[in-house]
C-alpha cells in the first residue's frame, strides 16, 4: 500500500534499495527490509496526524514496558514549517524561503525515480547501478534514507521484523531492561 | 514586595540556568525560566515526572533534530577567518540541544573537576605569542566547596582515589562508579602498561538509586540521546528541585530576543521574548540571568547591545579534539553502557617529551586535554559512513565501526584568541527573523602541535590494547587537510563552547566581573561557560555548575560555602 509514492515508484525505490543495500549472506537487503515503505511514509508523513516524523516514547515494548513508539509525537508550528519545507519544498512560499528556495524530497524522488527509467525494475543489476550513478545527488539521498530505513526503529516503516538489526547482531532499543553489568563489562 | 513579575528571570534551562534556579528558589526567590526549545523532559505539574518522550531511537534523536535546534529554523554560520568572506558554511555549528534541559539532555556526563593550575595559567606557565592567556579571577581552593556541592546536586558517581593527577577534594563522590565498559577496560589496561594513568570517569549518571532517580541500566543510548529513565542527573535534578519549591515556573517555546534596560541604561528591567506563535511578551524582573550557553549568550548580548562591546563574543574557545581510533579483531559491544567510562589526564600534565615537542615548535609550553576512553556508535551512523553497494552489506555485518572500534577522544586545551569570535551574521537569519550567530575560528598553533604530538602516542596505546588497524583524525582538521575541510561541515565538532563573555577584574578587557555580573549592567549575571577565561582540557559542565552555585549564592546574599583541605593532600 503506497502512501505518497505511486505503485510503480514504490517498486523502483525497492529495487534501488537492493542496489545500495544489496542482500548478501544473511542480510536481507534494502528491498526486503521495507526501505521503500520507510521512504514512502517519510514522503507522506503529513498524511498522518500527528505526522510520522518522531516516534513516541519512552519504550517500544520490545524490551519490556508499555509499547509507545507507534504513538507519534506532535510537532509545533515551527517544526511543522521545517519538516514540510524539507519534504514538500518551499514552493514559492515566503515563510519557507527565508534563506533561499528549497526543492523538497517529494520532488527530488519524483524526478529522480523518473530519470531511472520506466524499465528500471526489469534491467540487470549492473545497468541499474549505472543509472543510479548517473545522478549522484539523488543516489546519495536515497542511500541516506535507505540506511535510516534499514536500521531505524521498525515503527518508521522499514527494518521489517527487525531483520535489519538481526543481520548486524544489534539489539536495537533496550529500555527499560537495559544491559546487565556483566553484559557491559564482559567479553563475548 | 516588588512590582516585577519575578525576582529573577533565567534565560535557558540547561545546566547553568537550572543550577541558578535551584539556588535562588531555595533562597526564597521567585524565578521564571524562559526556554527557546520545547519541553520533552519532565511534566511541569507536580510531582514533575518524566514526560516519556525521549527514547532509544537513533533516527529521532540523532538524525531528526528531536531535541532541537533544527538547523533549518536556526542556522548558524562559520568561517575560519575574515579572509573567507562572510561565511563558508551555513547549518549546524556546534549545536547543543535547544530544549528544556539544554545540552544536559545529550551529554553523557563525564564531569571531572579542573585542577589548581587551570585557574592560573598566566602566572604558572606564562604567556604564549598570539594568544591571550590569563588567570581566572578565582582559584581552585575557593571553588572546591562549590564543586563538592555540584557533585551532590547533580549526583556524580566516581572514585576519589583513582586519578593521581586530580586536585584535592574535601570529600568522596556521592556514589561509587558504575560498571566499566569492556572496550574501556581493554584500552585503560593497555594505557597503564605503557605508563599512563587512566581512571574510572566521574560521571553524572546514577550508579545506584539517588535523589529519587533510578540507577542507570546501561542502555547505551547515552551521548547524543536523552535518558529515558532519568538516570542522568544534570539538569533534571536541579530543575525538579526548583519546581518543587513552588517558586519556579518554566516557560518552554519562549525565545528571549532582548534584555531590556531601564532609563539609566545601567540596569536591566527584564526581557522581551517571542512565543512560538510569534506573539511578543515582556517580562519584568529584579535580576536577569543568562544561561543560554556560550554560543547564544553572546548573541543575545550583541542583539541587546550590552556588555563590553570590544570583548563580547571574542575569545571563543572549544576543545581541540584529537581522535585515535582502533579496529579490533573481535566485537567490543561499546553500544552498551554510558558511552565513556574511563578518562586519563596525562596529556594535560606535560612530560619531558611533550615539553621538548613544544620547545621544538617554538612554544613555551603545551597542554593537551583529557582522553576519553569510549567507542561505538549506533547502526544508522555507521551505515551512512560506509559506501553503498556490496561493501555496505559486508561491512555492516562485520561492523568495524560500531561493534569493533574503540575510540580515544582528547579534549585538548584551546588557547583564547581575540580573533576567534561569535558575532551576528550580516544576512543569514533564523525563523524568528533574527541574525544568525556566526563563528570565526582558527586554532592556534599550540593546539595543532599538541594534537600532532599526542595522536601517534594514543595510537600506540590502541595497538597495545589489541587493535589491528589504527588511525587518527582531528576536529577541526589540521591545515594540510584543508581541502577536505571545505567539502563538508568545516566547523569544529566540539560541543564544549567557552569564553565568549569572559570574566575578569578589569572592565576594559572582560565582560563580567568575578561574580559573573556584567561590568556595565549590574543586575545581569552570566551563568554559563561564556565566562571561562581559559578552556582547560576538561569537560566544562561541572565547572559551569560549580560557578553557577557560587554566583547565584552570592546574588542571593547567602554565606559563601567553605571547605577544608584534608591534611596531607
Ligand atoms: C553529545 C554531547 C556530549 C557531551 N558530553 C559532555 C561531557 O561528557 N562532559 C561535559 O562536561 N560536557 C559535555 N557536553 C557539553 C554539555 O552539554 C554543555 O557543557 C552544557 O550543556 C552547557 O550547559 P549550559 O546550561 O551552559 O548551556 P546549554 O546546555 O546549551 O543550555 C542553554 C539553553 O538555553 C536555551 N536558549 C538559548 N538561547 C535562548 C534564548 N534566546 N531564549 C531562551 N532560551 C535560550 C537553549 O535552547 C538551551 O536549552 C556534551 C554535549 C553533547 C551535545
Ligand atoms: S546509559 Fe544509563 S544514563 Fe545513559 S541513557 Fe542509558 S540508562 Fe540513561
Amino acid at each position: 500500500m503506497a502512501i505518497w509514492l505511486t505503485e510503480h515508484e514504490h517498486a523502483v525505490v525497492a529495487a534501488a534499495a537492493d542496489r545500495v543495500i544489496p542482500p548478501v549472506g544473511g542480510h536481507p537487503g534494502g528491498g526486503a527490509l521495507g526501505v521503500a515503505d520507510f521512504i514512502d511514509s517519510l514522503l507522506g508523513a503529513f498524511v498522518f496526524d500527528p505526522p510520522r516524523i518522531w516516534a513516541g516514547g519512552p519504550f517500544s515494548g520490545r524490551a519490556g514496558g508499555t509499547a509507545s513508539f507507534d504513538e507519534f509525537l506532535p510537532l509545533n508550528s515551527l517544526e511543522e514549517l521545517a519538516w514540510r519545507t524539507r519534504i514538500e519544498g518551499s514552493k514559492g512560499m515566503v515563510e519557507r524561503e527565508r534563506n533561499g528556495a528549497v526543492i523538497g524530497w517529494q520532488q527530488q524522488y519524483r524526478n529522480g525515480i523518473a530519470a531511472l527509467g520506466r524499465d528500471f525494475c526489469d534491467i540487470s543489476g549492473r545497468e541499474q547501478d549505472a543509472r543510479l550513478n548517473g545522478d549522484p545527488a539523488f543516489k546519495n539521498l536515497l542511500y541516506t534514507h535507505a540506511c535510516e530505513g534499514a536500521y531505524g526503529a521498525p515503527e518508521y516503516g522499514g527494518n521489517r521484523e527487525m531483520r535489519g538489526w538481526g543481520a548486524i547482531q544489534y539489539q536495537g532499543d533496550v529500555q527499560p531492561r537495559g544491559y546487565t553489568d556483566r553484559e557491559v563489562e564482559g567479553r563475548e | 514586595m516588588t512590582d516585577t513579575d519575578c525576582d529573577a528571570v533565567v534565560v535557558g534551562t540547561g545546566p547553568a540556568g537550572a543550577t541558578c534556579a535551584e539556588v535562588l528558589t531555595a533562597a526564597g526567590w521567585s524565578v521564571i525560566m524562559l526556554e527557546k526549545g520545547r519541553n520533552h523532559l519532565l511534566s511541569l505539574d507536580a510531582p514533575f515526572n518524566p514526560l516519556g518522550h525521549v527514547s532509544n531511537d537513533e533516527l529521532k534523536l540523532v538524525f531528526r533534530h528531536f531535541l532541537g535546534p533544527d538547523p533549518w529554523l536556526e542556522p548558524r554560520t562559520f568561517r575560519s577567518s575574515e579572509d573567507d568572506g562572510d561565511r563558508i558554511y551555513t547549518g549546524d555549528v556546534n549545536n547543543l540541544p535547544s530544549t528544556v534541559g539544554g545540552g544536559g539532555m545529550h551529554a553523557d556526563g563525564k564531569v571531572p573537576r579542573f585542577r589548581e593550575i587551570d585557574f592560573r595559567l598566566a602566572s604558572e606557565l606564562g604567556p604564549v605569542d598570539g594568544a591571550d592567556v590569563v588567570d581566572w579571577p578565582l582559584d581552585y581552593d575557593e571553588l572546591e566547596p562549590y564543586y563538592a556541592e555540584a557533585e551532590r546536586v547533580v549526583g556524580v558517581a566516581g572514585d576519589a582515589a583513582v586519578n593521581p593527577y586530580a586536585a584535592w577534594r574535601s570529600g568522596p563522590y556521592p556514589m561509587p562508579p558504575g560498571p566499566d565498559m569492556f572496550c574501556a577496560v581493554l584500552t585503560s589496561e593497555a594505557a597503564t602498561r605503557l605508563g599512563y594513568h587512566p581512571y574510572r570517569a566521574p560521571t553524572a549518571v546514577n550508579s545506584v538509586e539517588y535523589d529519587g532517580r533510578p540507577a542507570c541500566n546501561n542502555c547505551g543510548f547515552c551521548g547524543y540521546f536523552g535518558c529515558p529513565i532519568d538516570a542522568k542527573g544534570d539538569p533534571v535534578a536541579p530543575l525538579r528541585h526548583a519546581l518543587r519549591t513552588g517558586r519556579c515556573e518554566i516557560r518552554p517555546e519562549s525565545y528571549v530576543t532582548e534584555v531590556l534596560l531601564d532609563e539609566t541604561g545601567r540596569r536591566a528591567r527584564g526581557v522581551r521574548y517571542v512565543g512560538v506563535d510569534g506573539t511578543v511578551h515582556e517580562l519584568s524582573a529584579r535580576h536577569v540571568i543568562l544561561g543560554a550557553g556560550a554560543f547564544e549568550t553572546p548573541r543575545l548580548l550583541l542583539r541587546s547591545e550590552i556588555g563590553n562591546s570590544d570583548v563580547v563574543g571574542r575569545f571563543l574557545m572549544y576543545h581541540f579534539q584529537t581522535f585515535a581510533l582502533g579496529v579490533f579483531p573481535f566485537r567490543l559491544h561499546a553500544h552498551r553502557g554510558r558511552s565513556v567510562t574511563h578518562l586519563m589526564d596525562d596529556p594535560i600534565i606535560p612530560d619531558a617529551d611533550a615539553q621538548a615537542a613544544a620547545r621544538g615548535a617554538g612554544l613555551p609550553w603545551m597542554r593537551g586535554g583529557i582522553v576519553e576512553h569510549g567507542g561505538a556508535s549506533h547502526p544508522i551512523t555507521e551505515a551512512i559512513h560506509l559506501p553503498p553497494g556490496e561493501d555496505h552489506t559486508r561491512l555492516m555485518m562485520a561492523s568495524p565501526m560500531r561493534d569493533r572500534m574503540a575510540a580515544f577522544t582528547m579534549q585538548g586545551e584551546d588557547l583564547p584568541q581575540a580573533t576567534n569570535r561569535i558575532d551576528l551574521d550580516p544576512s543569514v537569519t533564523d525563523a524568528w527573523g533574527l541574525p544568525a550567530g556566526r563563528v570565526t575560528y582558527r586554532p592556534h598553533r599550540h593546539e595543532l602541535v599538541c594534537a600532532q604530538h599526542w595522536a601517534p602516542r594514543l595510537e600506540t596505546v590502541m595497538k597495545e590494547a589489541g587493535a589491528r588497524h589504527t588511525f587518527w583524525a582531528t576536529s577541526p582538521p589540521l591545515p594540510e587537510q584543508e581541502a577536505r575541510r571545505r567539502a563538508a561541515n568545516p566547523s569544529p565538532m566540539s560541543r564544549h563552547v567557552m569564553g565568549t563573555a569572559r570574566m575578569g577584574d578589569d572592565p576594559r578587557t572582560s565582560v563580567c566581573d568575578r561574580w559573573q555580573r556584567l561590568h556595565d549592567v549590574e543586575n545581569v549575571l552570566v551563568a554559563d561557560s561564556s565566562v571561562f577565561p581559559t578552556s582547560a582540557g576538561y569537560g566544562p559542565t561541572l565547572t559551569i555548575v560549580a560557578l553557577a552555585i557560587r554566583a547565584a549564592r552570592a546574588l542571593a546574599d547567602l554565606e559563601p560555602l567553605r571547605s577544608q583541605r584534608p591534611t596531607g593532600s
